[in-house]
Order: structure tokens, then sequence, then C-alpha cells
């Protein structure tokens, strides 16, 4: 086991966790203010087939990005409509979405199968340029990689060091006193949902554009879930969600470091890890996990009509 | 003015709610066609020639109609397992995880035993099955009753937790000769018998029956009465004697033996040999037929028989008309958004 075998096996496993990052941060914040949202596997679905296509169409994968990201905020604003406005149940909402982003997704991607784009490009940091050939190439990251850490600072600053973030965890928490106290809890669930459908756009189009550039039906294999379980994990704070993205991105490279040195292990018996080892985490907090899950998570908010 | 007999006084407010239910729900599915006939257009199909084959195909030829009750057993029994922890309060999104499990266990009979005579072992199958999906919601039930984890997330973690296991065996041990991504096809006394000469298979009859089961159990029963109980109020029949724990536990367990039975029936009727990733997605979709149909039995079979007659319809749009057969999940959406969003010029509101 060599130096650059490890860095190797690291460098891909921080390919494959930044889109989970994304997603987890977007899922964070529809969480704060209250909402469930189990249709992140369509709303990434659609995401990653409109980002694929556009930049397949345009050939600039920065445009691609950045209709990713709107088509999240846009396809989260259905489940607003439901939740929200509609007051209807927000797991029927959230899996109804998911069928959506199934069947749209692959109505958009279907003339994409298989093609071919120019994915985002990869550049090296200045300060690492004089690096050996070898190890350079290692530590050639697309920008949206550069920008996962600072995106979830960004996130925590928001949500913890702002008003209107001071007012979206009230409305998570008790939507009646938020309201009493001069907010208004519909705007802001949907600025919540849109803001999450933005990031979870943004992982999304990490995923097609830039790690796999490539499209499938159902590409993202159960990465809205595990976003869904990584915000549990996270106790729904951003800057935990780094460790949640990691420990799932350490599976991969623990099972890419097995592979290289001959071991024989099922790579899928190692992807049940962070799975497991989630529900582990929350039976060792067992009753006091209610503490840090937003109070009023999953309810409709009736008004006071 | 004659007077209207009393049997018949009785019987006009039942009308009346079943023409305005066909006229609600017509309506609601009118729209979602209306927003998928703009889809199909778009994509150079003719809307109006696309519902007419969809129509006639599902319903228009005893084959057709065949299909439609073969896609809908499976959601029949995927349906109860949410229905059945559902009348407690509880809420299993976990039916996904435990169809695979149930596929898995029966699949383990079937490799195992592939000589023995039909009728020892499909029974010892449909047990394996049962078994796998029981476990698999055996741990939300337990980490529930105990005050541990909230049900909801750990069906949800252990949804994704199955394919992999199921993905482990199919790679590993099992896969057969030729493909790589399935095992070997079971022998002819694995497989469970078809009805009728069409590929209907015994599952129907175990999710009727299962059903009229449900149905009695909860009306004329006292489990009925005490999970009822509990639903409505956990704290105080805990304080009238009802073992709610152990409610918990069985209701989450016989649940997932429903959908275990469920993923039997899919390996041993509908595909004959356990493929990775089977399901896609008709674990959750029991979670909706059960919500949309509020649990009840004759619900969940009405609802049950409309969304198969959605998905048959998929096969034709992807042989006909070159559209990816997930196309239909959009008008499968699109009816249940419908469905949710409850538009207010439909409803008439009674409390306002």
């Amino acid at each position: 086991m060599t130096l650059l075998s490890i860095l190797g096996v690291l460098s891909s496993a921080i390919f494959s966790g930044t889109s989970l990052l994304y997603t987890t941060l977007g899922e964070i914040i529809d969480q704060r203010a209250g909402i469930v949202n189990l249709g992140l596997e369509g709303v990434l679905l659609i995401s990653a087939s409109s980002g694929f296509a556009v930049t397949s169409i345009s050939g600039n994968p920065y445009l691609g990005v950045l209709v990713a990201a709107l088509m999240g905020g846009l396809i989260n604003m259905i489940l607003g409509y439901l939740v929200i406005t509609r007051k209807s149940n927000q797991l029927a909402s959230g899996l109804a979405l998911m069928f959506f982003g199934f069947g749209v997704s692959a109505w958009i991607g279907k003339p994409y199968v298989g093609g071919v784009i120019k994915g985002l490009p990869r550049f090296i940091l200045p300060g690492l340029s004089n690096l050996p050939r070898l190890y350079a190439s290692l530590f050639k990251f697309d920008l949206l990689i550069y920008l996962a850490i600072p995106f979830t600072i960004l996130v925590w600053w928001l949500l913890f060091r702002t008003r209107w973030g001071l007012g979206l965890r009230a409305v998570g928490e008790n939507a009646d006193t938020a309201f009493a106290s001069g907010r208004n809890p519909w705007l802001i669930k949907y600025q919540a949902l849109f803001i999450g459908g933005l990031l979870a756009g943004l992982g999304a189009a990490h995923l097609s554009i830039a790690y796999t550039m490539n499209w499938s039906e159902y590409m993202t294999a159960g990465r809205g879930f595990i976003a869904v379980a990584l915000v549990i994990f996270s106790k729904w704070h951003p800057l935990r969600a780094i460790v949640g993205a990691l420990l799932f991105s350490a599976a991969v490279a623990f099972q890419l470091l097995l592979q290289s040195s001959g071991i024989q292990i099922s790579p899928f018996l190692l992807d049940t890890i962070p799975y497991l080892l989630t529900i582990l985490v929350l039976i060792a907090w067992g009753g006091t996990r209610k503490q840090s899950a937003p109070a009023s998570l999953g309810r409709v908010y009736q008004g006071t009509e | 003015m004659p007077q209207i007999p009393e049997s018949k006084k009785k019987f006009i407010p039942i009308l009346q709610g079943i023409i305005n239910f066909l006229v609600r729900y017509g309506l609601m599915i009118v729209i979602a066609l209306l927003l998928f006939g703009i889809i199909l257009w778009i994509s150079g199909a003719d809307p109006i020639q696309s519902y007419q084959d969809i129509f006639t195909s599902t319903l228009g030829s005893s084959y057709g109609f065949s299909e439609v009750i073969v896609a809908m057993s499976p959601m029949l029994l995927n349906a109860l397992a949410v229905a059945l922890p559902s009348r407690l309060g509880l809420i299993n999104v976990g039916v996904e995880g435990q169809l695979y499990m149930g596929a898995c266990f029966a699949t383990w009979g079937a490799l195992t035993f592939p000589n023995l005579p039909a009728n020892v072992l499909l029974p010892l199958m449909i047990f394996l099955g049962m078994v796998g999906g029981a476990l698999w919601a055996f741990v939300p039930g337990y980490l529930r009753a105990r005050g541990l984890v909230n049900e909801t997330i750990t069906t949800l973690l252990l949804n994704s937790v199955a394919p992999m296991i199921v993905s482990f065996f199919v790679f590993g041990f099992w896969h057969s000769p030729m493909d790589t991504n399935k095992t070997p096809n079971f022998s002819e006394t694995a497989r469970l018998p078809k009805l009728f000469g069409t590929r209907i298979d015994l599952s129907l009859i175990l999710g009727l029956g299962l059903l009229i089961i449900f149905w009695l159990i909860m009306k004329y029963t006292r489990w009925g009465l005490e999970m009822r109980a509990i639903g409505n109020n956990p704290i105080a029949a805990r304080r009238n004697g009802i073992p709610v724990k152990t409610y918990i536990i069985m209701t989450m367990c016989i649940g997932g033996a429903f959908a275990g039975l469920a993923g039997m029936s899919q390996v041993s009727g509908y595909y004959g040999v356990l493929l990775a990733n089977f399901s896609r997605g008709i674990g959750f979709m029991g979670f909706l037929i059960s919500w949309l149909a509020g649990g009840s039995p004759l619900g969940i079979v009405l609802t049950s028989f409309v969304i198969s007659m959605i998905f048959s319809g998929g096969n034709l749009l992807q042989l006909t008309r070159d559209l990816p057969y997930a196309v239909i999940n959009i008008l499968l959406a699109l009816t249940l958004f419908v469905v949710l969003a409850r538009p207010s010029f439909l409803i008439r509101r009674k409390e306002a």
C-alpha cells in the first residue's frame, strides 16, 4: 500500500461524497423549517437529468449546474404547494414527488442515455501546482468540490447567525409561536424548500455533470434517502453534515482500499455500514434525540384562522 | 307524494356518497390525464389516441385486464403491510425493505430445496418470506416499543439496507452461470400456481383473503377494538391494561410479514427468479395506497386497481410510443398530486 494509492482512494471518496453533502445541506434546511422531503430522490433525478441535458446541448457545464440547481428549487415548489398551501400529508406527498421524479427524469434524459459531455473542468489549487505530476493529478477537483465546505459554512451562517435563519428555525419548532411573533410561516417554509431544492440540485449536478459525466435512469441509486439518513445522523446541524458525508465517503474509500489490496469483501455489505451506523447512533442517543429534532417536524401548519 | 320506504331512506345517502366519491375522484383523474396529455403531446404522441390505446389495452381485453390484476396482487399485500400498523398510529414506510427481505428468504428456500414437491416447498417459501419480512419489521417495532427510535426513521433506513443484502447474495453466492444480476431460474415446484390460464398467481387470492380477515378482525374482535384504542390514545390504552408494547411489536411484525409475502410472490410468482433491484418502488406504492384509502380494505382494493391500471399502461407507451417505461410514473404522480392537493372546487367544505 503506497501513499499514492491511499491518496487516490481519498480523492475518489471526495468525488463520491460531494453530491451527498450538498443534498444533505438542502434537506437540513427543509427539515429545520419543519418539512420532511421524502421526494429528494425524485428532485435529484430531475436535476441530474436536466443539468446533463443542458450541458449536452450548450456544451457549457456551468450552465448545466445552474439549470440543475434551479430545477431542484422549482420541483421542491410542487411539494411546497402540496404540504404548505394544500396542507396534505408530508410523507405521502414526498413519495408522490419521488415517483414524479422517476418519470420526468426518464422523459428528459431519454435522448441522452449513453451521451458524452465535457464535464465540469477540474483544476488544481494554485498552491499545490508544484507537486510531482503523479500526485498533482489526484488533487484536481472541480469547482463544486472546492465550494462544498464554504457552502456548508454559508448554510450554518444562514441558519444560526441571521434573522432569517432564526425565523426559519422558529417555524420548524413551533409555527404558531413564530406566527404570533410576526413571521410568516408559509412564506418561510416556501423559501426553505426553494433553497433546499437549489442545494439538492447542486448535489445532483455534481453527480451527473462532474462525477459520473453520464446519465442513466435511476442513476442516483438511493442518494436521496441516504441524505435523509445523514440529516438525522448530523442532528440537523450543517457542520456535522460534513462528518456524515465523510462517513459515507469513508465507506466507499474503504471498499476501494480493500479491493486494491486484494481482500475479497462484498461492496454491498460495506455499503450497508453508514445506514447501520446511523441506526446505532440513534439508539445510543435514545430519548435525548428529541431535543435536536425540530419540534414540529412533519406536522401540518393549519394556520390560525 | 308517495311515502319513501324505510329501507330506501337509508339507501339514498349511501348512493349519494358513492356518486360524490366517483365524481370527485373522476374529475381528479381527468385533471391528471389533461396534464399528462400535455407531456405526451410535447413528446410527439397523440394524447387522445394514447389514452384510447391504454384504455383498450388494459380494460378492453381479457388479457389486458388480467395483466392489471397481476400488477395489483403485490400492491394489496403492500398496502395491508402499511394499513395494519397504521391502526395503531404507526407509520411503516419500510415496505420496500421488508419486500426485499421476504424475497431474499424465500429465494433461499427455493434454491436450497429445489427438488421438494410443490405442496411442501411453496408453504415453506411462503413461511420463509413472511419470516424475512417480519424480521425486518421487528427491529423498528422493537425500537419504537422501547421508546428508543421513531419507526418512521428506522423503516426508511432499513429500506436502503435490504436491497444491498439481496445484491450481496445475488452477485455473490446465488448468481446464475449466465447472468450476473440474477439467480438461476427457480424449479417448477418453486413457482406459485397460476390461475385461469393467465399470469395471475395465487398471491391475488392470498391478498384478498388477508384483506377480508383484516376487515373482520378490525370490526368484530377485541383485538381490533384494542388497536383502535391504542391508535386514539396510547396512554389511556396503557392505563386500561392493554399491552401497548406487545401490540406495537406484533402489528409491525405482521405487517412486515405481509410485505415479505408480497416479495415472495414477486420472485416465486411473477419473475420465477430473484433479480437484484427488482422492486423499483412498489413497496413505497403500498404506503401511498394505504394512505389514500385511509386504511380501509375496500379502498385498498379500488386504489390498487386504479394504480395498477396506470402501471400497466406504461408498457403500452414503451412499446408503441417509444417512451421509456418510467414515463408512466408521471401520470401516476400527477394523479397522486391532484388527489393530495384536494382541489377546493371539488370539495364542499362542511366545517366552514
